[in-house]
């Protein structure tokens, strides 16, 4: 199965991975290795079965509608990399942008 | 006295009767880990001083006639366990200096009963790979041999408990990664039903398939331990509304007249020589025990690599886009702007073999590959699944090979992604259908160990532990031990 | 370009979050509540910890529900969730968890009232969400701050079908979703505070066209007014490209509230895939019959049941019931007043017109207002009885609204009791005619327009007490003479 050079391109974007010149091209053939191994799957008649996304068949439990969890910031912001008056700081957030 | 080579529940019986304290046994195993664990490197972070506290504690617990179920045990627990206040690094450098700000429920379960944790054994990275060779802490070695894998993911629990560096270990199977490298060190290892250990602070791979569970020394040992880890857990949606299974109870209880099937479309494969005379072998001592021998057919089972390669990438694709340098782990130098900062920082932080599946996964999830790949993936899993409700219909376990072969050469695959996969080729099944599974010793070649599977169906771990117990009953495989 | 516009209709659907009122978030035992300090109601799991789980909160089955019962929907049942996967630092799992197939809401519809009559919208779905956290931008050189404390606050999203043709409808589709969820007790429905949130799809067509126009989605409008101006502003663009030999591109825009304009927002190099798939981490939800029956059996009665029964039990207007229906505490104010007026129409006129200006002018909700229904209902009994007079009930009014008092008092206080006498409105007549005799000749040689002063003398000389009515008859049968 081949990987053109721009859809490893749109899933490298896609997946936030920047991907280096000189190992793009190692890392297409290890994909397209990987992808030839999916080519089984065509062969099995699917036309009558259900999606299967669970390992079980049960139904989603749930909570009350509690607050159960204290502030924790202190604890939960010390593993941070960048926190100024208790906020996470990254590079600007542009407004406005899809 | 070799505290290390008493099963665990001589350790608990000689601790409850004062014959040594929790003390002594947590000592002796903290110094045969400064020992030998330079050259395996089975562990990320050894806890000597939260051993050696909670040790004590366990100590005054029994001197107070307070003791708790398994007081003063020590265990190792694989580092995708959430541990409070520890680093909890998922063999990434991601999570190099990550500690966790919480604690997983199989942690605080094992804690509660008084079990006393050595370290945080070392594992592949976010649990992807089959000879923990993508660790970001180093390789591990497998002491039968040092120059060869002790298999993976949880390499650094089967390495640490074959090594006898830790009596038991916890660990976790996506694909086979409790199993695997059970087979590969001469261990019991066992992976329950999808749901029955609390998936809460085990860190994510592919979250329709991580289980966790143990590897030991025997099934009675596993059996232990398991039973503690289990139970329903309100903080994982997925965990099954049971109380924990009384493990020990069936464990004894003769297999006669019980049904083993051995699935027809894995013994028409080609396999080596020892592997199969180290199967007929292990079905004769069944067929002595009284089991029952019956061909069943899985007819999907081939199309489980495929299936696994393709869902457990996609969740793992999601599952992995939390780290993004925004909130915790690594983050790159001097980010340009927010593309740079998760670009940069995902690129840097994760291995080689991470991004494959990233990647991977992300492809299979994509707008023109939907159907084509994750849905069809989703609808041969529940082929899979339906093969087993129609063999277990006429069987009580099935039983195959763990893994083609014995333990390889470090370095040896991995090069080569596809082959490194096919070491799974006989543990995906269970997990596609969610199953409980367990790997036990069962031959060797050339000095390396080799392991048998048998898969049970749904709920019935009892079972399958049943089955490994009263083979151990019956062998010796499983008390042959490496010499370090 | 508003000439050209009779040649063209617009196509509109819009899409409504809607910030559930529940304690906790959706996923997470964190508080909801707003305006907190930064990340201290962001739990490990809202602030997705390698480990954490999700696990629903119940309360949020039972809002969507009660939603898609007034909407007139069907209930999904497997409804599950899915992960639609995104990048972006307020979104701290990469995935937002969310509903692809299986809604829990699907297939409903809504009737608006506009000036040209009713109208039914279909709506296609409203599902589940996870809201988002918040990007602050000042003070930190150059950098944001990551608040996320709203990070999974529970949303729900209703999607309408494209059957919108003006701004005017939108709003008034729009009104009717915040009047629903208001009734239900499900939303606090606060524009301004984000609490609901309106992004708008709109293509423009040739009148009789079949084929819909491309499309531009609209986002971050956060008012009614600002919904209808973003509207036709983005449909007078439309046609003016059109019109220009232009095409339109599809695309995201951003509404600006103080140029009235949309812009377009950014885009990057490759286009969004979100990916979604099942959530595996949660299993599908199977609603039990009897679980959503007793929710059903708890449903408040809705705007457009208590607007039919304003009209056939109070005799009022379409129009007016929908007035009053609209807001769930202005009904309930109304249907208080009319117990002790027993006047339906004079009732709606007071609510609308006085006491709708008294709360606009100092930006009051009926709930605060400084006359109760009880009192206001009063006041309208006096009128009914001819105890005084509209217009001194609205001076007594304007003194209720001051003071606190009670309408009895105020009339007893100051005097205020309407004259019904005939003996005396007549006596206050004749001395008006008799000072006034210029006058009486000139009306009497034709100059009807004089009628109004003589009234206004009357009612001058009674202090505004005497009953109108009476003064219009005895003084036209004394003119005339």
């Amino acid at each position: 199965m081949a990987l053109s050079d721009q859809e490893l391109k749109e899933i490298a974007y896609l997946a936030r991975i920047n991907i280096k010149e000189d190992s793009f091209s190692s890392l297409k053939k290890e994909l397209e290795q990987i992808l030839e191994l999916f080519e089984e799957l065509n062969e099995a008649d699917t036309s009558e079965v259900a999606a299967m996304s669970h390992p079980l068949d049960l139904s989603q439990p749930t909570r009350k509608d509690e607050v159960t969890e204290e502030n924790q910031r202190e604890e939960l912001l010390k593993n941070a990399p960048s926190v100024q008056s208790g906020l996470f700081l990254v590079p600007k957030v542009i407004e406005g942008e899809v | 006295m070799n505290l290390h080579k008493l099963t665990l529940r001589e350790q608990l019986e000689g601790l409850k009767k004062n014959e040594f304290s929790s003390v002594e046994l947590t000592s002796h195993y903290l110094e045969r880990i400064s020992k030998h664990d330079e050259e395996l490197n089975s562990f990320i972070t050894v806890t000597e001083e939260h051993a050696l506290t909670h040790a004590k504690l366990a100590d005054d617990r029994y001197k107070n006639n307070q003791s708790l179920p398994l007081d003063g045990l020590p265990i190792a627990h694989k580092d995708i366990f959430c541990t409070k206040g520890i680093k909890t690094t998922c063999g990434s450098k991601m999570l190099s200096d990550f500690e966790a700000p919480y604690s997983s429920t199989v942690y605080t379960k094992l804690d509660n009963m008084g079990m006393v944790m050595l370290g945080k054994t070392n594992m592949d990275e976010f649990a992807m790979g089959s000879s923990n060779e993508t660790s970001y802490f180093g390789p591990v070695k497998n002491p039968w041999n040092k120059k060869y894998v002790p298999g993976g993911s949880s390499g650094g629990s089967a390495s640490c408990v074959s090594a006898e560096l830790a009596p038991i270990a916890t660990a976790t199977d996506t694909g086979g990664s409790i199993r695997q490298p059970a087979s590969l060190c001469g261990l019991t290892g066992i992976k329950p039903t999808y749901g029955r250990v609390s998936r809460y602070g085990m860190i994510a791979f592919a979250s329709s398939l991580d289980q966790g569970g143990v590897v030991a020394r025997s099934a009675e040992d596993a059996a232990l331990i398991l039973e503690g880890m289990s139970g329903h857990d309100p903080k994982d949606s997925t965990s099954l509304k049971l109380e924990a299974p009384d493990l020990l109870k069936n464990l004894d209880k003769p297999i006669k007249g019980m049904k083993i099937g051995l699935p027809k479309e894995f013994f028409e494969k080609e396999m080596p020589e020892f592997v199969e005379k180290a199967i007929q072998d292990a079905i004769e001592t069944y067929k002595h025990l009284g089991a029952e021998i019956v061909e069943v057919s899985l007819k999907n089972i081939n199309l489980s690599l495929p299936i696994y390669y393709i869902i457990a990438p996609a969740e793992c694709s999601a599952n992995l886009s939390r780290y993004d340098g925004v909130r915790y782990g690594y983050r790159c130098e001097d980010p340009k702007d927010l593309e740079d900062l998760f670009m940069r920082t995902r690129e840097e932080g994760f291995g080689s073999e991470v991004k494959r599946r990233i990647l991977i996964g992300t492809y299979a999830l994509s707008a023109g590959f939907y159907d084509a790949y994750y849905l069809k993936a989703q609808k041969c899993r529940q082929l899979v699944a339906n093969d087993f409700s129609e063999a277990f219909k006429a069987v009580d376990v099935i039983l195959s090979p763990t893994t083609p072969g014995t333990s390889f050469k470090a370095g040896e695959k991995s090069d080569d992604p596809i082959e490194m996969y096919l070491q799974d080729i006989f543990t995906i099944p269970a997990n596609l259908a969610g199953l409980p599974g367990i790997s036990i010793p069962c031959g060797e070649n050339s000095g390396l160990p080799l392991g048998m599977q048998l898969v049970g169906n749904s709920l019935q771990e009892d079972k399958l532990l049943q089955f490994a117990h009263s083979y151990q009953m019956n062998t010796d495989w499983h008390k042959k031990m490496p010499n370090i | 370009m508003n000439e050209n516009l009779k040649n063209w209709e617009a196509v509109i659907g819009l899409e409504i979050h809607v910030q559930l009122s529940t304690k906790s978030k959706l996923f997470s035992g964190a508080s909801t509540s707003f305006g907190a300090l930064p990340n201290t109601q962001a739990c490990n799991i809202d602030l997705a910890m390698p480990g954490v789980l999700p696990v629903l909160n119940e309360e949020v089955l039972k809002m969507a529900i009660k939603l898609g019962k007034a909407l007139n929907a069907n209930i999904n049942s497997p409804t599950s969730f899915a992960r639609k996967n995104y990048f972006y630092p307020d979104s701290p799992k990469g995935y937002q968890i969310s509903q692809m197939d299986n809604p829990i809401v699907e297939t409903g519809y809504l009737d608006i009232e506009t000036e040209n009559g009713s109208k039914r919208i279909g709506v296609t779905r409203a599902h589940l969400e996870e809201d988002a956290g918040k990007s602050l931008h000042d003070d930190f050189e150059g950098q944001s701050g990551i608040d996320l404390n709203r990070a999974g606050t529970p949303l729900l999203e209703i999607v309408s079908e494209p059957e919108i043709s003006t701004a005017e409808e939108a709003v008034a589709y729009l009104k009717s979703i915040h009047s629903i969820i208001r009734y239900l007790n499900i939303s606090d429905g606060n524009m301004a505070e984000g609490s609901m949130r309106c992004d708008a799809n709109v293509s423009v067509r040739k009148k009789g066209d079949t084929e819909l126009g491309t499309r531009t989605e609209t986002k971050n409008v956060n008012s009614f007014r600002f919904v209808e101006k973003a509207i036709q502003y983005e449909i007078e663009r439309q046609v003016h490209e059109l019109e220009s030999g232009n095409k339109i591109t599809q695309e995201t825009r951003l509404y600006d509230s103080q140029k009235n304009t949309t812009r377009p927002m950014r885009s990057k190099e490759f286009a969004n895939d979100y990916r979604y798939f099942p959530e595996p981490d949660l299993l599908p939800i199977i609603l039990e019959k009897d679980f959503i029956q007793c929710i059903l059996d708890d449903m408040p009665e809705m705007p457009n049941e208590k607007k039919e029964r304003f009209v056939s039990q109070f005799s009022l207007s379409k129009y007016d019931a929908d007035l009053l229906a609209a807001d769930k505490d202005i009904a309930n104010y109304f249907e208080e007043v009319v117990k002790i007026s027993n006047s339906p129409k004079l009732s709606t006129n007071w609510i609308m017109g006085e006491l709708s200006a008294e709360l606009n002018n100092e930006n009051l909700n009926i709930r605060d207002s400084k006359v109760s229904s009880e009192k206001l209902g009063q006041l309208i009994l006096r009128i009914e009885d001819g105890t005084i007079s509209g217009k001194i009930a609205k001076d007594i009014f304007e003194k209720m609204w001051v003071s606190g008092k009670e309408v009895d008092i105020i009339i007893k206080d100051e005097g205020l009791e309407q004259v019904t006498d005939n003996k005396e409105i007549e006596s206050m007549i004749d001395e008006v005619i008799a000072n006034n005799p210029e006058q009486l000749e000139q009306y009497r040689s034709g100059k009807d327009r004089l009628f109004g002063f003589f009234v206004g003398q009357v009612m001058k000389a009674s202090q505004g007490k005497a009953n109108p009515k009476q003064v219009n008859d005895i003084l036209k049968s004394k003119l005339e003479k």
